[in-house]
């Protein structure tokens, strides 16, 4: 049997790594449980000339596509957006944009503002010194001075403006309307031994340059450093527990596919909102019928996904197309509720560079637009590096039907029952979908576009995976108390995705993390008494 | 040469592959560009297939069904009506058949070249990006704060 760890954390990506480092600092015995491997930047597919074509194989953002040993299938069928997620050393970060927006302050106080939904039982301004942490850690480039945001500092430049920038920006201001260059854990100048951006695009499925921060070259060099162990290949089946009802350990399959128990003081699920209610719910016993810290019936409940409708054109010049990264700003001029309106919320705009040769004549002919024959050639040559594209990152909000439950069929390959979503889309948020879908249609029009092209949602978008065993004061409407800790078992602690309240209208990772580092803090404030 | 049923396809599902690729995507001397059907860009297809061989052969599948038979067989008139009624029919399979066609056809170097692009990965050269004139922002700093203030807890 393995010998006891004070601390075993479930997960390594964006939120395990963050926790991971920052308990190291205690002296604790801390171990990391990862089903997926090590990736080398030498895999990533922009080394070599399939780039484009990996991202709808083995570097596919869907597990059910991608269908790597190491990924678990999900149900998705009864859902209109599909999972996206990335399991290995670093998680999602590993398959991200790595556009990294923090949760605005009125992301955390929508009952009290907006009458819709719960608050948050923390805040921006509690979270502040840790989103400030987190930009150190996983080093942030940007542009100071945002009038969308409370001042914020950024380590490193924002990445450029661009061609594609450049008719953007032009366009916006002929609109009067608010854009800003994002927040990106892209560097921009060499930082913490990462290389400096020399603009490969194809960020999402990896960078071979290693300039997009992924935990694994983050968090993790700092944290093995300090003493905490990571062990790649290793899928726990669900969490055991004592006969005092608190968490015992794990059971787990290694890379062998032996069964092991890993004991352990306290347990860190980090598993994102698919993952970790799929944990939990793997988890229930006699004691735990219903799956572990499940007492208040939200385990799995109040999914959000955010929709992500696109809307592109094409204009009369060649822009930057996939010759650097993907996203590089943002509007959030219909970010905050207007009583005007007919929905509440509200949602950034984002502005594509564009996309690559493969996938322009790909995407296009998926939709008719490139057709067969000798007129294939000159349609083309009007599409490519020619696009522009706005993405719409809209709010949705916790309804408790859409939830992720275990599939009665499906499995992983140990054996092991996957998760099933049940996902639709609510009349507030397809009102705001609308509203992000005209007004973007107005920008490409004032950035000189045509032939406009809208897609409502769409597949395997976007990988944001949201409130499923949420945070809380009260037991019976929350599974996890204001620092993570779950109410009904006191060593057992929820850090990602999976425990926010509301879903913001912004890329999550910059939250997560800052939230993971609020907890682990928490955990340290707290070592005296953790358990009470 | 003995060949894997389950993952080759016959020589009559390759012709007919061959054919429809070079239909969809023809050689054009306006262009100076080769088509799909090209020996070697139709090389990269069958051996890109992998995890797609189901999904191109249930394509084909259809395509024989609609021909009647061999759908490279056909007069130019009938292949025409033929390829029309097939992509009306639409589907996940033909999506599938139209991908790996396109994918390989546009990293050929010919075609790569045509477009003014060099022929390579994006690793280790990457590409230069203007800066852009950053004063395009100035009448944004200048708006009044955006966020909302929210009520003491």
């Amino acid at each position: 049997m393995n010998q006891i760890v004070d601390v075993l954390i479930i997960g390594s990506g964006a939120s395990g790594a963050a926790v991971a480092w920052s308990l190291a600092g205690t002296r604790m015995k801390i171990l990391c449980l990862e089903q997926g491997d090590w990736v080398k930047q030498s895999d990533f597919p922009s080394n070599g000339r399939d780039w484009e074509a990996r991202r709808y194989g083995d570097f596919d953002i869907s597990p059910n596509r991608r269908a790597r040993p190491t990924d678990y299938p999900v149900n998705d069928d009864n859902s209109p957006m599909k999972v996206a997620n990335f399991n290995g050393v670093g998680g999602g970060t590993i398959m991200y944009t790595a556009h990294f927006p923090r949760m605005h302050p009125s992301d955390f106080r929508v009952r009290s503002l907006d009458g819709v939904a719960d608050d948050w039982p923390v805040d921006y301004a509690m979270l502040e010194p840790f989103f400030a942490e987190n930009d150190r850690m996983m080093g942030v480039s940007g542009l100071a001075g945002d009038p969308a945001y409370p001042p914020k500092q950024l380590p490193m430049p924002p990445l450029p403006l661009g061609k594609t920038g450049t008719r953007y920006a032009r366009a916006m201001n002929k609109l009067g309307w608010h854009w800003w260059p994002s927040d990106s854990t892209i560097a921009t100048t060499e930082y913490d031994g990462r290389a400096q951006c020399i603009n490969l695009g194809h960020c999402t499925p990896g960078c071979a340059q290693g300039a997009k921060a992924s935990t694994d070259i983050t968090y993790w060099p700092h944290a093995i450093r300090a003493g905490v162990e990571l062990r790649p290949r290793c899928r726990v089946r669900e969490i055991t527990t004592n006969e005092h009802g608190m968490a015992s350990g794990a059971i787990y399959y290694d890379a062998d596919g032996v069964e092991r128990f890993q004991p352990a003081e306290m347990v860190i699920l980090a598993c994102n909102g698919i993952g970790t209610p799929r944990l939990l719910l793997n988890s229930a016993s006699s004691r735990f019928p219903n799956g572990l810290a499940n007492s208040s019936g939200l385990v799995g409940k109040n999914l959000m996904l955010h929709p992500w409708p696109q809307v592109r054109g094409y204009i009369d010049e060649r822009v930057d197309g996939d010759r650097a990264p993907m996203l590089s700003l943002w509007s959030k001029e219909f970010y905050e509720t207007d009583p005007a309106r007919d929905f509440v919320r509200g949602y950034t705009l984002q502005f594509h560079r564009g996309t690559g040769v493969v996938n322009e004549a790909i995407t296009s002919a998926a939709v008719g637009r490139l057709p067969w024959g000798q007129d294939h050639h000159r349609v083309y040559r009007d599409l490519v590096y020619r696009r522009l594209q706005i993405g719409i990152a809209c709010e949705d909000l916790p309804e408790e039907h859409n939830r992720v439950t275990l599939d009665p069929v499906l499995k992983d390959s140990h054996g092991i029952p996957a998760p099933r979503i049940d996902y639709t889309i609510s009349e507030n948020t397809r009102r705001m979908m609308e509203h992000g879908i005209a007004r973007a249609e107005e920008i490409l029009t004032a950035a000189g576009a045509n032939n406009l092209y809208t897609s409502r949602t769409i597949l395997n978008s976007p990988g944001h995976l949201l409130g499923t065993a949420r945070m809380g004061i009260d037991p019976e409407r929350s599974v996890v108390n204001e620092w993570g800790r779950c109410h009904d078992v006191k060593n057992l602690f929820i850090v990602d995705g999976s425990i926010w309240v509301t879903s913001g209208g912004v890329n999550p990772t910059s939250t997560i993390q800052a939230l993971a580092l609020y907890i682990a803090d928490s955990i340290k404030q707290r070592l005296a008494t953790l358990f009470d | 040469m003995r060949t894997d049923p389950k993952t080759m396809l016959s020589p009559a599902e390759s012709r007919d592959l061959r054919c429809v690729a070079g239909m969809m995507i023809p050689p054009s001397a306006a262009f100076g560009v080769p088509g799909a059907d090209d020996a070697a860009i139709f090389a990269d297809i069958t051996a890109s297939l992998g995890r797609d061989f189901a999904d191109v052969r249930q394509a084909l599948g259809a395509l024989a069904a609609l021909s009647g038979g061999a759908f490279a067989d056909l007069d130019e008139a009938r292949r025409a009506a033929v390829a029309e009624a097939f992509q009306a029919r639409g589907g996940a399979a033909l999506v599938t058949l139209t991908r790996v066609i396109l994918q390989c056809y546009y990293r050929d170097d010919r075609v790569v070249r045509s477009l003014d692009l060099e022929p390579r990965p994006p690793f280790p050269k990457g590409h230069m990006l203007e800066q852009g004139d950053w004063s395009l922002l100035d009448p944004v700093r200048a708006r009044p704060k955006m966020w909302r203030d929210v009520p003491p807890r």
